[in-house]
């Protein structure tokens, strides 16, 4: 009986919190997606499954958003753990001058993120930063341009700005998951002979992996769902080409005020998120049985 | 591999830092040579006048005053309560677990910008709306189920085993977990204590939402104020945000003891 009232007793401080500051107006905000609010007369008419008909049939911002969406989180994903990952072994070797140096390292994390849009604007911007140079200096451009202004290269602007700023987040979580492996597991690895390559793949990437699942888990979630720089940088133009998900649900709710095509949208994403994440965490419960 | 180290740490430290030197250019620029000099690495003429600005003449003391209270005391309770919750999740099997989890999975889906008006009038009702007090509510509750997580994550990477022990030898549960779990999870609470100090520094959009009053403000909202209709004081905006990673390089000082030590002071070795 103690056994089943235990646990709660331990989640019971934080499930009060989110209960009522998360929970609650979650609620309230899928609820939109059933009213149309009407600026004028400022009420609200309960419509149903209405304005659920419309991002099915008429809506092609969407579809094109929702393309942007996968580009921008799978690439933004993508750089930001593998460098993460290389940062968090290196700062785990250590190095001569360590301890100035991770700090500063981390950095970026801490930065707003609205300051971050602006600070790569100025940066990819031929009359303020020297990108355009370097990018003409590379070959990748015959005169330097600002990136952000054209629609086939548009989108590597914000996700350079994302991978800048996501980068210490996987190294702070993933340092922190190496270094509370015991070292006694390895010196006992190692008189068996297993070291090296062998040794990562064996017994650190094992022994990772529970943070790694949730990271990539969150970070993809947070990454999809994360607009301001793309608003700072670009406001989802030139023509779309970076209108994501999240842009355009800010679009629709604060720009058109339209909260009830807002709201679904968000249940859209949502539901895409969930399948991303009923997946992932099918993968964590497999790779339990191995660890 | 060891030569390949010192190239990549170098390569690292440039892209983290070449844009920050870039802000802190713009923040010792005279206004007159901002776009002039545009693409220069070192102005022709610097000036502090726009770190005086922020300084002396306006009131981003007491922004980042606020901005620090929220974020320590939103790190300090997000850490308790995440402790204890990433307990329950790790070591104990129990009916509703699942949905629990799923539910708190769903609460990092749903797009921020359409819960502001439901979390105003929440703040309303309990009364603490415009005030810091308010802001530590909300970003504690934000924050809790990654913290949440990520904690059972650290839990799952230690073994019961050791735990057990400790119980069979006398300990209460809690006992086991003060003095043998938790000191070798000390990584995993340094990066979240890391974690949600900095997600409180740095948020801007519940803070411009919730907060009017000038006393109350926190420094991304105060930040905002260098944005007007009609322009924007670039110079001034640099050097707030060159200031403001200063606090959160000595925050990350001092917890990288314990993200980096971990294991030396646990109980392995004891």
């Amino acid at each position: 009986m103690i056994k089943s009232f235990e646990p709660w007793l331990y989640l019971a401080p934080m499930l009060l919190f989110i209960l009522l500051l998360v929970l609650v107006p979650l609620v309230t905000g899928i609820s939109y997606a059933f009213y149309n609010f009407d600026l004028i007369s400022g009420t609200r008419d309960f419509v149903g499954f209405d304005q659920f008909l419309r991002i099915l049939s008429e809506d092609e911002i969407f579809l094109t958003s929702l393309v942007n969406t996968l580009f921008w989180t799978s690439a933004s994903l993508f750089f930001q753990f593998t460098l993460g990952l290389a940062l968090a072994l290196l700062l785990h070797n250590g190095f001569r001058g360590i301890k100035f140096i991770q700090p500063v390292l981390f950095v970026p994390w801490a930065v707003p993120s609205f300051l971050i849009g602006l600070m790569w604007v100025w940066m990819f911007n031929p009359v303020t930063g020297p990108l355009p140079y370097l990018f003409e200096w590379l070959g990748f451009m015959d005169i330097p341009e600002n990136i952000l202004s054209d629609p086939d290269h548009a989108m590597w602007g914000p996700i350079t700005a994302n991978v800048w700023f996501g980068i210490p987040f996987f190294t702070i979580m993933l340092l922190a998951a190496l270094r509370s492996i015991p070292k006694e597991i390895f010196e006992a690895a190692s008189m068996d002979g297993i070291s090296g390559l062998k040794a990562f793949r064996h017994i650190t990437v094992p022994l990772i992996a529970p943070t790694i699942i949730i990271t990539l888990m969150m970070r993809a979630i947070w990454i999809a769902n994360f607009a301001e720089i793309i608003i700072v940088m670009t406001n989802g133009g030139p023509a779309n080409s970076t209108q994501i998900v999240a842009t355009y649900i800010y679009d629709t709710a604060y720009q058109k005020m339209d909260f009830g095509y807002a709201s679904v949208l968000s249940i859209a994403l949502l539901f895409m998120l969930m399948i991303y994440g009923f997946t992932l965490g099918h993968i964590r419960r497999k790779m339990k049985v191995y660890i | 591999m060891k030569i390949l180290k010192y190239p990549f740490i170098i390569g690292f430290l440039t892209f983290t830092l070449f844009p920050v030197f870039w802000m802190f250019k713009i923040s010792i620029t005279p206004d007159r040579l901002l776009y002039s000099e545009g693409i220069v690495a070192w102005p022709s003429n610097i000036t502090w006048d726009h770190y005086y600005a922020v300084l002396v003449e306006g009131s981003f003391p007491d922004y980042f005053l606020n901005s620090f209270i929220v974020s320590i005391t939103t790190a300090a309770l997000v850490t308790i309560f995440a402790v204890l919750g990433g307990y329950a999740l790790s070591r104990f099997h129990f009916q509703g677990k699942v949905t629990l989890l799923i539910i708190l999975l769903l609460t990092q889906m749903f797009p921020i910008v359409m819960v502001i008006a439901p979390i105003y009038n929440v703040l309303t009702y309990i009364n603490l709306v415009d005030s810091i007090s308010g802001l530590i509510l909300v970003y504690t509750a934000f924050n809790l189920p990654f913290a949440c997580f990520l904690m059972q994550s650290f839990y799952d990477g230690t073994p019961m085993e050791l735990e057990e022990a400790a119980m069979i030898d006398g300990c209460t549960r809690l006992q086991a977990l003060e003095k043998v779990t938790l000191p070798l999870c000390l990584p995993g609470i340094g990066a979240t204590l890391g974690f949600v100090f900095t997600a409180a520094w740095s948020e801007l959009l519940f803070a411009l939402m919730f907060i009017s009053r000038q006393s109350q403000m926190t420094f991304p909202a105060g930040i905002m104020n260098f944005v007007t209709k009609f322009s924007v004081d670039w110079g001034q905006m640099a050097a707030a945000m060159i200031l403001a990673l200063i606090p959160v390089c000595l925050f990350f000082a001092y917890i990288q003891k314990f993200i980096v030590q971990g294991l030396t002071a646990g109980a392995l070795k004891g």
